[in-house]
């Protein structure tokens, strides 16, 4: 079986064979959730660190369960900040951890490219990126498409609308990279002030009306507003005028195929990005998005430290 | 190639164990009361759906089939290249049943542990017996099968080679000399 | 003492020479330039059969980090860098700790080069106290104390009437201000070049328009002053443009452009190489066509290095927060070789813009084999392959992206007053 990845910094990097072995790594990780005794002895003795610099409850808990649940001891680390404001550079606090012979290094960062430092200068350990700056999230890209391939039973020719703040989100990258990788049309809208310059070009269609983008679409990806962000130097004038224009809405989602299905990556801002009624309604698959997040992380953690170099 | 190659059973050979192995399972539990079928992937599972479909020929019955992956279990995790993982299918309970866990061969009882562990971690079964078509000997842990369809002795470089068509049902087993 | 150069290619574009001669050295003093001149009499004969002899270069953007961050460069080191890149004489920029804005530190830093330096320093005041953009420096006292010029150099002065007042004083004195034009506004905290690559790397961008329009405004000042601007690291198509446009205007500008801006793209900064961030950043391949065009066209007068010395500590950390800079005279000259190489430039045209048109620029009296000057001078082979290799570079720092390329041409010998400051061993 070919996984050759040593590290998951970003779906850019995966092939069609490579998420589809994710994808079904997972598949098989499933059923090991939905029992009474959640618990697989695969990764016994196998240490994975939650190397954590911004605050994630979901992601964090996620990736913890994952590990778990696969009986591998699983530590969180909680830093704040760059090594600037933090005293210790990142690449002392990666090698005290690779000393402490972690098999592999789950990291969030603030900073785009932290987990490709990381990975960089680590010579044992690998690396999974829960998410850096705006760069890439890769492991809810992968469960985003789980979810996709369970209710649509493809991913090949769907039309998958993402709709938000493009150009400060990492999960629109690694979703668009990940779709297109397996045949799927991506339109990305929102607001011009949230469309980042050059996105056409890595292969999307890009709209500033959102009923455009969901219009015959079968997926439609809200993304969250950072409202923390959304003070002094904004992209929109207003959370109301943006939830006015850009929200997913039970009039809007008409637009798109009867059966599409709505995601999110979570946690839902209620009344901003999306409203009650369709976070609620019968098409939204929100909560599938949580659970296939557990069975892929067990995948990935699997498929990475469930091997070895030697033969 | 040949040379190095023996079949050891032919396709009539097979169905007249699997009919026997059947016949020693139903002897041996009464009838097919409380029995669930589970085969190890891969090669188990499609033995124990011909299994199954004995016994519903001769008692009538249907009995519960399923499918266990043991990737998960190997206690070989972590060495050599990473190994595909598999699903575990067993859509119905396993409390208080007698479980027929059947694998094409049996040689170190590696795998046969693994499956136990897997069986025990998704419910607690009245017993487990064993189902192979083929012992090839070389156990390294204390584990016999209870319904055996060949004994084969054989080298540890040789290896055992069970071959289905496309509907899954055995057509030979074969030998292969290093 | 008595030296001869011989059989040299003497390229000196500001007496228009090319060609091969002889040149003569007497007490740090060129007195002589000719055909088959005599040896007798000579202390030292240097055949230079197969070399370029140019004017010692020149650099007019350096960060020499002395006083205040001597962990990054020194003005020992940093000139030492300058003779092994060919250059004689450095202009070394004001951000230092405390910032040149006062005689002490200009003539500190004129009598550490003399007395311990490989090279001529001749500093750059800033042009407000603290650099802070509000209040202008003594600029006659500063001119007398042997500034040559003045910039907030890595910072903009956001005040258009602080610079226009600027402009007025100085061009008084017929000092040149020289503009980092970079809108921070605009910018807004972008780290590299605004576009593709930017988005994919899920980094902040800072856009052409950021050091355009703050060109366009600095032009217009200039204009409506009438003083000299320079222009400092050009890096994007459309300030080639307003350059090119104000020049043919009559406004007193001119330029530089350093030798990553014409050699490397925003793709370098792929796989978050902290070594090609700098300010301004790494353009798209049409600015750096753009470039060469203004090289070719006489629009950009002088390649300036800004060369930018961090310690290891100020560059191994996160992308968004490792220093701006690289380190540039030990490869600049090949660099610039290149586009020789390449066809962009002529030869007298490549050492015309590290030689005469940037000591023009900002009046220093050097870049000139004319008899009676000082004897700076470099002896180049413009052939001489070599591989970069950053550990061994003079400069204490070690942020280059040019670590292990193939580099052709080097500074065989530098010579700063007729005294050896370089030679390379071969």
């Amino acid at each position: 079986m070919a996984f050759s990845h040593r590290h998951i910094i970003g779906t850019q990097q995966l092939s069609k064979a490579d998420i589809e072995l994710i994808l079904e790594t997972a598949e098989s990780f499933k059923e090991v959730n939905q029992r009474d005794i959640k618990k697989v002895p695969t990764l016994r003795g196998k240490t994975i660190i939650n190397l954590f610099y911004e605050n994630s409850t979901r992601t964090r808990t996620s990736f913890e369960l994952a590990g778990k649940r696969m009986s591998a001891d699983t530590i969180n680390i909680s830093a704040s900040g760059s090594s600037v404001t933090k005293g210790e550079t990142l690449e002392d606090t990666a090698k005290n951890i690779e000393a402490m012979n972690a098999d592999v290094i789950v990291m969030r960062h603030s900073c785009s490219g932290a987990p490709d430092y990381l990975a960089q200068r680590l010579t044992k350990s690998s690396v999974i990126n829960a998410g850096d700056g705006f760069h890439e999230h890769p492991s809810q890209a992968l469960l985003d498409l789980l979810t996709i391939k369970e209710h649509k039973g493809k991913i090949e020719g769907l039309t998958v609308a993402i709709i938000g703040d493009i150009a400060r989100s990492r999960v629109a990258r690694s979703d668009l990279y990940a779709l297109k990788t397996m045949g799927a049309t991506v339109r990305l809208a929102g607001p011009a002030t949230m469309l980042p310059p050059g996105i056409e070009e890595l292969g999307a269609e890009v709209y500033t009306d959102i009923n455009e983008a969901i219009k015959d679409a079968d997926v439609v990806i809200m993304l969250r507003i950072q409202l923390e962000r959304e003070g002094g130097n904004t992209l929109i004038p207003t959370l109301r005028e943006y939830a006015q224009f850009f929200a997913l809405n039970t009039e809007n989602i008409k637009l798109a195929k009867p059966d599409a299905i709505v995601m999110h990556p979570g946690p839902l801002n209620r009344g901003v990005e999306i409203s009650s009624y369709v976070a609620d309604g019968v098409q939204n698959v929100i909560l599938d998005q949580v659970e296939n997040g557990v069975a892929v992380r067990m995948a990935l953690l699997y498929l990475l430290a469930g091997g070895s170099d030697e033969e | 190639m040949g040379s190095k190659e023996k079949s050891i059973l032919d396709g009539s050979s097979i169905e007249r164990a699997i009919t026997r192995i059947t016949h020693e399972i139903l002897e041996k539990n009464k009838g097919c009361d409380n029995l669930v079928l589970i085969g190890i992937r891969s090669g188990g599972d499609h033995l124990a759906a011909l299994i199954r479909q004995r016994i519903k020929e001769i008692e009538g019955g249907e009995v519960p089939h399923g499918a266990v992956d043991v990737t998960m279990y190997r206690d070989d995790v972590g060495h050599g290249s990473v190994r595909p993982m598999g699903k575990t299918d067993i859509p119905f309970a396993l409390d208080n049943r007698h479980v027929i866990l059947v694998d094409e061969v049996i040689y170190t009882g590696r795998t046969i542990r693994a499956a136990m562990d897997a069986l025990m971690d998704i419910g607690r079964p009245s017993s487990i017996q064993l189902a192979v078509l083929v012992d090839r000997g070389h156990r390294e842990l204390p584990i016999r099968a209870d319904y055996v369809g060949r004994n084969v002795p054989s080298a540890r470089d040789e290896k055992i080679q069970v071959l289905f068509d496309e509907a899954h049902l055995p057509l030979e087993v074969r030998l292969i000399k290093p | 003492m008595k030296t001869v150069i011989k059989n040299g290619h003497i390229i000196d574009p500001s007496q228009d020479i090319d060609g091969r001669f002889d040149l003569v050295i007497a007490e740090g003093v060129i007195v002589e330039i000719g055909e088959n001149l005599a040896t007798e009499g000579a202390d030292e004969v240097i055949d230079a059969d197969g070399l370029l002899v140019t004017p010692g270069l020149i650099d007019i953007h350096v960060h020499l980090r002395d006083p205040g961050y001597e962990y990054k460069e020194d003005i020992i080191t940093g000139t030492r860098a300058a003779a092994a890149g060919g250059f004689t004489s450095v202009a070394c920029m004001p951000n230092t700790k405390p910032v040149n804005d006062n005689k002490a530190i200009v003539h500190y830093m004129i009598n550490k080069a003399n007395l311990e330096g490989s090279a001529n320093v001749f500093p750059i005041c800033t042009i407000t106290k603290g650099q802070k953009g509000t209040s202008l420096v003594e600029m006659g006292d500063l001119k007398l104390a042997g500034c040559i010029g003045f910039s907030d150099d890595g910072l903009n002065v956001e005040c258009g009437d602080v610079l226009r007042r600027a402009m007025e004083y100085a061009g008084g004195f017929s000092m040149p201000i020289i503009a980092h034009a970079e809108d921070e506004g605009i910018k807004s905290g972008g780290v590299m070049n605004e576009g593709r690559v930017a988005t994919e790397l899920g980094l902040a961008g800072n856009p052409w328009v950021a050091e355009a329009s703050t060109v366009a405004r600095d032009l217009m000042l200039a204009e409506l002053t009438g003083a000299r601007l320079h222009v400092c690291h050009i890096s994007t198509r459309r300030t080639v443009e307003l350059i090119r446009e104000a020049k043919a205007r009559g406004v007193k500008a001119t330029c530089e452009v350093t030798p990553h801006h014409f050699t490397l793209t925003e793709e370098a900064v792929r796989g978050y190489d902290v070594n090609a961030k700098m300010g301004p950043p790494l353009r798209t391949a049409d600015d750096v066509a753009a470039m060469k065009e203004g090289l070719a066209d006489g629009t950009i007068d002088a390649i300036a290095t800004d060369h930018a010395p961090h310690h290891i500590d100020d560059k191994n950390v996160e992308f968004n927060v490792a220093a701006n800079g690289l380190v540039g005279l030990e490869t600049a000259l090949p660099l610039t070789l290149n586009l020789v190489r390449e066809g962009v430039l002529t030869m007298k045209q490549a050492i015309s813009c590290l030689t005469d048109r940037p000591a023009t620029a900002l009046n220093i009296p050097r870049g000139t084999l004319t008899c009676g000057s000082v004897a700076d001078i470099t002896l180049i082979d413009p052939d001489f392959k070599w591989t970069l290799d950053a550990k061994t570079m003079k400069t204490k720092a070690r942020n280059t992206p040019f670590d292990g390329w193939e580099l052709t041409g080097a500074a065989m010998l530098t010579m700063r007053q007729g005294k050896t400051t370089f030679q390379r061993e071969q």
